[in-house]
């Protein structure tokens, strides 16, 4: 049996004593950092997206010093590379290696949906910065799942009935990607325009990766009062470019990513008098934006758009929750109610709140696209405010009918 | 009527487009046994040289000609420095070429940005003509006679010149080729330079319809795959005859049966193969 010597009596002492010293330190000190993994895209297709969000969420950390909640932030960016195996790998990589707090991420509504079963088994808060699929805030809500943009069809119940009643449009046409995304677009505009008295008379659905508008923008018909045009990416370039060759016979109405700022500043005259619908865009009045967008046009010389802004609102989400729960992240819960509870006062949408599945309440704005300050820019003259995923519709209603789609709701007047 | 002429014409341009693409690969697949998975990525960086020209200061044309030149070069670089070590293994060439679209993809990407861009048409040809009552753009009709001219130019290349003649010889069997003393070395190097620089010129010329954006090569490199697989591996007529097949079919089946567009674009082609494994024009390969 060792005998205790002075000295290591001496030793003891000294090192408990030292421990307690550093335990009675303000606990913000010896807090590890609060880890939030990000997904964002840097290869392929979807890149330029990806590049976008990667400047807001930079901006936001930026702009808190790298805090949220008085504890230091440690990003990890990964990329998905738009796809949806891939994004499966990050996620695992984020939560069981990293062991992050938070996800912010990932881009494309496939992406969200192929890590949306992972999410819930594990139990990780994730805030999406981009998807929009409609049901993933609506009949298959996840726990553990916030978003920081609007739905598909958000913006464009309420283009419908700007259409329908200060436009008055009669007939229209539309033309949208056939995906997802443009499917539910288009099904929001086409609701609220045909409950307003409008009628959809043709609708167009070319192929994602379609090479050529051409032979679809010769079967627009040209007795109808305007074109409504869904096309997400470059796409929106492509179309509304090919649809001026063609001399452009009937004006376009366009839902927000058709002539989003990421894409608006690759356009040229075409898009000019373009009317579209959005919850963003760079020139809106509300409290905080006007710093936000000259803030990233003055860091990164572009305006901010759709990503932009949506990462940089996902960041102030958590930002917001990691201060209700006092930085206590460990618990994540507390963290999801709060996330789940977010309300800003100010930011790119201004003021926005959650509603009870997740998804924001916020502005939404009638744009007109026009060349100002020699640049183009979406010029709000409409705003509609506190807009709801389910626009004028009860929820328990909305819910009960099939999720929008190609087919529904279904056009009952086509062909007029 | 209207709807049958303006369509047409979407559909000859169309084909045009995709014979300036695929008549390039067709062109070294026949001679050299090279499937060059490389020539999407070349059309866009084709395409990328030429905004990259213009914006420079230069006229279309000028950024027109520098782009082929360009990646003409960089073809001619990559046969005499690569694809020659692997002269007759097929599978390494082949994922050789895969590897460098990768390669070109991302260069595309890292200096160019994921931005899609516009490559705007010449200002004479910006704008649209009447045609009857059917309403089309003057680019179009130019991408029309412009690819019926380079398909001209190439058929008198191969069956008129001595180069022609040469190349021909070389198609149907390399050693006998050599041994009546054609340099076999000089042509494929020549002849992939062609090949490669027709995928540039298609990029740029193909710029103002499509527009130049990241995943361009991917978009493209399975019609050009479909063209050549139709026609006939390594003949000039196949490719064209393949071109503007698939330009009406695509066309007039994303019209009339909007819902099947991509089956119909791939049921011809699984019905000519089911009959003539070699594509319309193509010939055995000993």
């Amino acid at each position: 049996m060792p005998t205790l010597t002075k000295r290591t009596v001496a030793c003891s002492w000294l090192a408990a004593t030292a421990l307690s010293a550093l335990a009675a330190l303000p606990a913000a000190a010896q807090q590890p950092p609060i880890k939030v993994g990000f997904m964002t895209v840097r290869s392929g297709a979807l890149a330029a997206g990806g590049k976008q969000m990667e400047q807001g969420m930079e901006y936001c950390l930026a702009e808190r010093n790298g805090m949220m909640g008085g504890r230091k932030v440690e990003l990890i960016t990964v990329d998905t590379a738009g796809q949806p195996a891939t994004t499966k790998t990050r996620a695992q990589e984020l939560v069981e290696r990293e062991r992050v707090n938070a996800i912010i991420g990932p881009l494309a509504a496939f992406e969200a949906l192929a890590i949306d079963d992972y999410i819930r088994q594990v139990g990780v808060p994730v805030i999406s910065p981009s998807a929009a699929a409609e049901d993933l805030t609506q009949r298959k809500q996840n726990p553990w799942f916030v978003r920081a943009v609007g739905t598909s069809a958000q913006a464009n119940h309420a283009l419908g009935e700007y259409a329908a009643k200060d436009l008055k449009l009669k007939r229209v046409v539309t033309i949208g990607d056939d995906f997802a995304f443009g499917h539910e677009a288009t099904a929001g505009f086409q609701r609220a325009f045909e409950d307003n008295g409008g009628k959809v008379v043709q609708k167009l659905w070319p192929p994602l990766n379609v090479a050529d508008y051409g032979s679809y923008i010769s079967q627009i018909r040209t007795d109808v009062d305007a074109v409504y045009a869904a096309f997400a990416g470059g796409n929106g370039l492509r179309f509304l470019q090919q649809y001026a060759e063609y001399g452009a016979p009937v004006k376009v109405i366009a839902q927000m990513t058709t002539v989003d700022e990421g894409i608006l500043k690759s356009m040229g005259k075409e898009a000019v008098g373009v009317i579209s619908s959005g919850w963003y865009t760079a020139t809106q009045d509300v409290p905080g934006n006007k710093e936000f967008a000259a803030g990233i046009r003055a860091k990164y010389g572009a305006d901010p758009g759709y990503y932009t802004a949506g990462a940089y609102a996902a960041c102030a989400f958590l930002d917001a929750a990691v201060k209700a729960v006092d930085g206590k992240v460990e618990d994540k819960q507390a963290l999801m109610k709060a996330l789940r509870s977010v309300k800003l006062e100010k930011g790119p949408y201004g003021e926005v709140t959650l509603d009870e599945y997740g998804n924001p309440i916020m502005n939404v704005t009638i744009r007109k696209t026009e060349e100002k300050d020699g640049r183009l820019q979406n010029v709000v003259i409409k705003t509609y405010p506190k807009v709801t995923q389910f626009w004028i519709y009860d929820p328990k209603a909305f819910l009960a009918d099939p999720v929008y789609s190609r087919d529904y709701p279904p056009a009952k007047n086509l062909g007029q | 009527m209207t709807f049958w002429v303006s369509q047409s014409l979407n559909a000859l341009a169309l084909g045009g487009l995709l014979f300036m693409l695929a008549s390039g690969f067709s062109l070294i697949f026949g001679l050299m046994r090279v499937a060059n998975l490389a020539h999407g990525a070349l059309f866009m960086l084709g395409a990328y040289l030429g905004l990259a020209a213009v914006k420079a200061g230069f006229g279309f044309w000028a950024a027109a000609a520098t782009a082929a030149v360009a990646v003409g070069l960089l073809g001619g670089i990559i046969e005499r420095t690569l694809l020659r070590r692997l002269a007759g293994r097929t599978l390494p060439q082949v994922l050789l070429t895969l590897g460098l679209a990768f390669i070109i993809a991302d260069a595309c990407l890292m200096t160019w940005g994921g931005d899609p861009m516009r490559l705007p048409p010449p200002p004479e040809l910006s704008g649209a003509v009447r045609i009857g009552d059917a309403v089309f753009p003057r680019y179009r009709l130019f991408v029309i006679g412009a690819s019926a001219a380079v398909a001209l130019g190439l058929w008198l290349l191969v069956e008129r010149t001595r180069a022609g003649a040469m190349i021909r010889a070389a198609v149907d069997d390399v050693g006998m080729a050599r041994a009546i003393g054609v340099s076999a070395s000089t042509l494929f190097t020549a002849v992939f330079c062609l090949g490669t620089a027709l995928a540039g010129l298609g990029g740029v010329i193909g710029g103002p319809i499509l527009s130049v954006y990241p995943s361009l090569d991917q978009d493209m490199l399975p019609l050009a795959l479909l063209v050549v697989i139709l026609g006939g591996a390594g003949s000039l007529v196949g490719a064209f005859v393949g071109a503007y097949a698939i330009g009406f079919i695509y066309t007039f089946g994303q019209v009339l049966v909007p819902d099947l567009a991509y089956v119909i674009l791939f049921l011809p082609m699984i019905a000519v193969l089911s009959v003539a494994p070699q594509g319309l024009f193509g010939r055995r390969l000993g």
